[in-house]
């Protein structure tokens, strides 16, 4: 196995023993960028030399005989709408194109205090709004499974990364399914964590009351890892939960028996490929295999979650994306007055995408709409999160499809925005309840992978470790290779 | 025909609370400083940062409330105000809309001779914007602007009152007013010149004795009281001269212009805002515990009609000096420090009404600057009362004291100014004055009163004003 295929866990082991340094495992990350991303397309922003740096510091710590935390050396990447203090930070917009943080997110800090190396800033839908990567302001990303293929989004760029080998692990941030759709596409784990779980301080905002930052690992053990380090209490941001956070390492027992898993009815019926549903149900039989025990549930006000997050979240898009105006940073197009500059920056400066949901949040918030649209998707949020809450009186966790189709074909969709956003249907309903969900891949359609979903009670991820291990371990369906890895190793 | 019209008045009155840091980052709120040095990534609105919600503000705002007999919500939450300006750094103000922190209260103003009643409709807590500096006089004629976020996320309330104003004087009155309870609850510096207080004036007139409202004018920019009550003075007059030639007033927004009087026309209704507002997410919404307002409530420092009402009843001052020693935290402590070393009230307020505030007016100093400790001004009344030093003399070194700050003590020694009350040095000086005057002597032997004032004259002018003039009568009395 070669050193950009493996895990995590299995790195640091490596690095422990001294059979490897930091600085020749950021080399090899650096060189299979190299080697691979002018086909995939994942980062926008590669930080060599930093990371070199930073692959020295923790291998001198080391040599010192200082004990190091578990990420310390390991190669990773973040989204480009999480801030970096001294790198570029653009959310993949050209209205942030010059864009250089005084300040690391919450994250960030947290991630380098734990000794991991920043390869770079990875593309995205441009702030993060999109399903496919596809509306970068820069360039699209590819699916390494298949080059034909989108990696999803808006994540699209970290996912990617993890799944070509270009980073071991990778941020990325989740509205609607930004990290689990990606993760799904792509092969990889990805883990959105309970609202409030990890500190939104630094993470370019979409939709505030929506977005959470997560990680795209490789197994079950990394997700853990990762939690470990960016999850806890940060009063930089107030909506931050001041809650003990438990070492995740601990649910990785390889045993579900008695959990009770519900399969909601709503996510399995029309709409659904019939091989994804195939697969869905196989991982249940794992489950079941391994001792929990599942049922079929009903989650009533499914369906009226799609319509609801395209009030909500594109509300906060419209008041959260006002900054961006030519003032004070980033673009600026000249024009005789103020309220020409504003308008030129701002139509050149977003996408056609960030532009149509400005327009509907700005028409959903305006006065005499407010109540019909954004008070009444409120409420229904509210059913949303009920339908939940009333399931976890009787269920551990769900089980569910991540998407109804596997990874679509570049450009397949983009002329249609509606059909885009079904492409998150599964995924959107968690975001609306601030409920804790994992992708985790689970077989393949046509070569391209297939990830299940498991929704979790608010701040219990650890459950949802614990299924996603037990998943991992009694099954080989959990590791797709991709293509592209064959490919460039042959 | 000509109609009777009343004039009706609602007040808009931002305040910037005095905490140390703004509302929801930990920058300075000091006035003043270089441009866009008070500032860091969260006041900028730079991307990707959050606020964080000062709790002292939360205090500050509680505290108004209940000074001006507000409910207090036990919920309420921060909603964000969206509008495009360039020195709003987020192009949203964190402001309250829908559950403010304080709502249906009063304060009371003296109108006609008695008190009237002013509801408060709501105060609710917002952050401050930064400020523009216009390459020329008016931001129309510049080629350029500059931008100072110093005072973005300055913690304010604002106070909006009931349309129960009813004239330009109420309207002076109440702010007033407003103004001395806020300094009381030394929750702001209350400073209009520093925009520290801030005053929007919504005014209409209707037909005396009619209910409903006419259309109003929403009058901004007045930095001081006095230009406070004459926009509305202006405004009023303005609107009764278009009704009057059968006109309808438009609904709009006026600047008051302070040079020439006037108030000039800014935007029309048809060009106001939709502000969107909705709660803002990255703020969790406030919940209030009632224990905890009662605390606040307990801790309210005595305000000013309270303060007032003791200073008749137990002081026996007249209600006029009362109100007067009373409009001013400041003055009021002063006052009371001195009365308890020099126990004659009255006096006491003669001399803060009379001297102290014609010097303060005549140099344009704060109370708060002035130099006279308490204790020295306690200690010159004495020596006035104990005929130490004369009336005239008091004053005189009053005036030293005010400049200098020195005790009245080391005044008088150094000025050599004190009552030269022993008998044995004046009597030598009457024996002189006597010897040297013997016209007047003789006047005053043979029954002209008058003389004798001619002869104290004298011996004060040898002893340049400082004899005791009871001795001065006494012993050249007992000599003629």
């Amino acid at each position: 196995m070669s050193l950009t295929s493996l895990t995590a866990h299995e790195l640091g082991e490596l690095l422990n023993k001294r059979e490897i340094s930091s600085v020749e495992l950021t080399k090899a990350y650096l060189r299979r960028i190299e080697e691979v991303d002018d086909q995939v397309r994942a980062f926008l922003t590669v930080t060599g030399d930093l990371a070199l740096k930073q692959a020295a510091e923790t291998d001198e710590k080391r040599a010192r005989g200082e004990k190091l935390p578990p990420l310390a050396g390991i190669p990773m990447a973040m989204k480009d709408n999480m801030c970096t203090k001294g790198i570029k930070t653009t959310c993949a917009s050209r209205i942030l194109y010059n864009f250089i943080p005084p300040y690391d997110a919450a994250v960030t800090e947290r991630l380098l205090a734990a000794g991991a190396v920043l390869l770079g800033k990875c593309n995205l839908d441009e702030f993060a709004m999109g399903s496919s990567t596809e509306n970068s302001g820069f360039f699209a990303t590819r699916n390494p499974h298949d080059l034909r293929a989108v990696p999803g989004g808006s994540s699209g760029g970290s996912a990617a990364a993890v799944a070509a080998g270009e980073a071991v692990f990778a941020l990325g941030s989740d509205t609607g399914g930004s990290i689990r759709l990606p993760a799904a596409f792509c092969g990889v784990i990805g883990l959105k964590p309970t609202y409030g779980r990890v500190s939104r301080y630094g993470l370019v905002a979409y939709a505030s009351s929506l977005d959470q930052i997560g990680p795209l690992t490789r197994d079950m053990r990394d997700c853990a890892l990762v939690m470990n380090v960016i999850a806890g209490h940060d009063k930089r941001d107030s909506t931050s939960a001041p809650l003990e956070v438990p070492d995740y390492t601990r649910f990785l027992v390889d045993d579900v028996r008695g959990l009770k898993i519900g399969l909601p009815r709503e996510y399995l019926g029309e709409g659904l490929d019939d091989e994804v549903r195939g697969w869905v149900k196989r991982a249940a039989e794992t489950l079941e295999k391994l001792g929990a025990v599942c049922e079929e549930v009903s989650l009533p006000h499914t369906r009226y979650a799609l319509p609801t997050y395209y009030i909500i979240a594109p509300a906060e898009a419209s008041s959260n994306l006002a900054r961006y105006d030519g003032v004070q940073y980033g673009l600026r197009v000249e024009a005789g007055d103020i309220v020409s500059m504003y308008s030129k920056t701002r139509s050149q400066g977003f996408g056609e995408e960030v532009k149509r949901r400005i327009m509907l949040g700005t028409y959903a918030l305006s006065s005499g709409y407010y109540d019909a649209y954004y008070l009444k998707a409120m409420k229904v949020r509210t059913l949303v999160k009920r339908d939940f809450d009333l399931a976890f009186e009787k269920y551990d966790c769900l089980l569910t499809p991540t998407s109804p189709t596997p990874a679509f074909e570049a450009g397949e969709k983009t002329a249609d925005p509606l059909t885009m956003y079904l492409s998150d249907v599964c995924t959107i309903p968690v975001n609306l309840a601030g409920i804790p969900a994992l992708s985790i891949p689970f077989g393949l359609v046509g070569g391209r992978p297939v990830g299940v979903q498991l929704i979790g009670k608010a701040f219990d991820e650890g459950t949802l470790m614990r299924a996603g291990y037990a998943l991992e371990q009694g099954t080989d369906l959990t590791r797709p290779r991709p293509v592209l890895e064959r490919t460039v190793e042959e | 025909m000509n109609r009777q019209y009343e004039t009706v008045i609602g007040l808009e009155i931002h305040v910037e609370l005095k905490t140390i840091t703004k509302i929801f980052c930990s920058c300075p709120t000091a006035f003043g400083g270089e441009a866009n040095t008070h500032v860091c990534p969260v006041c900028l609105g730079l991307p990707g940062v959050l606020p964080v919600f000062n709790e002292k503000v939360l205090e500050f705002a509680v505290k108004a409330g209940l000074a001006l007999n507000c409910e207090i919500a036990s919920f309420s939450k921060f909603d964000r105000k969206n509008y495009y300006y360039p020195d709003l750094p987020k192009n949203y103000q964190i402001s309250q809309y829908d559950l403010p922190i304080c709502r249906n209260g009063f304060l009371e103003i003296n109108s006609g001779g008695g008190t009237k009643r002013i509801g408060i409709t709501r105060v609710h807590m917002e952050e401050d914007a930064g400020k523009l500096l216009h390459g020329s006089s008016s931001i129309v004629t510049s080629g350029y602007s500059l931008v100072d976020l110093n005072r973005t996320g300055v913690p304010l309330i604002e106070i909006v009152s009931e349309p129960d104003l009813r004239s330009a004087e109420e309207a002076r009155a109440y702010m007033e007013k407003l103004r001395s309870i806020l300094e009381y609850l030394d929750v702001s510096d209350v400073k209009m010149e520093q925009g520290s207080l801030r005053c929007d004036a919504n005014v209409s007139l209707r037909p005396l004795g009619t209910e409903g409202l006419g259309t109003k004018t929403e009058v901004k920019n007045m930095n001081s009281f006095r230009s406070l009550q004459r926009a509305v003075e202006y405004e009023a007059k303005r609107q009764r001269e278009i009704l009057e030639e059968g006109g309808r007033v438009i609904q709009e927004t006026r600047s008051w212009d302070e040079e020439r009087g006037v108030t000039v026309s800014l935007r029309s209704k048809e060009e106001a805002h939709d502000y969107r507002y909705f709660p803002d997410p990255d703020l969790v919404p406030i919940v209030i515990d009632p224990g905890w307002v009662a605390k606040l409530k307990a801790s309210l420092p005595e305000l000013p009609d309270a303060r007032k009402e003791r200073l008749v009843r137990e002081m026996g001052l007249p209600e006029y000096d009362a109100s007067i020693i009373t409009g001013s935290r400041d003055l009021a402590d002063y006052f009371d420090a001195v009365a308890a070393e020099f126990n004659e009230p009255k006096t006491v307020s003669n001399w803060l009404m009379g001297e102290l505030l014609r010097l303060l007016n005549a140099s344009g100093m704060e109370m708060r600057e002035n130099k006279i400790a308490p204790a020295d001004l306690a200690a010159l009344l004495k020596l006035q009362a104990s005929g130490a030093i004369s009336g005239k003399m008091a004053k005189a070194v009053f005036e030293e004291m005010f400049a200098t700050g020195k005790s009245p003590e080391t005044i008088i020694s150094e000025q050599g100014l004190a009552q030269i009350s022993d008998e044995g040095a004046l009597a030598a000086i009457v024996d002189k004055v006597i010897a040297g005057n013997p016209g007047p002597v003789a006047d005053y032997k043979s029954g002209k009163e008058k003389a004798m004032g001619f002869l104290v004259g004298q011996v004060m002018k040898e002893t340049k004003g400082q004899a005791n003039p009871g001795l001065v009568n006494k012993l050249l009395k007992e000599r003629l």
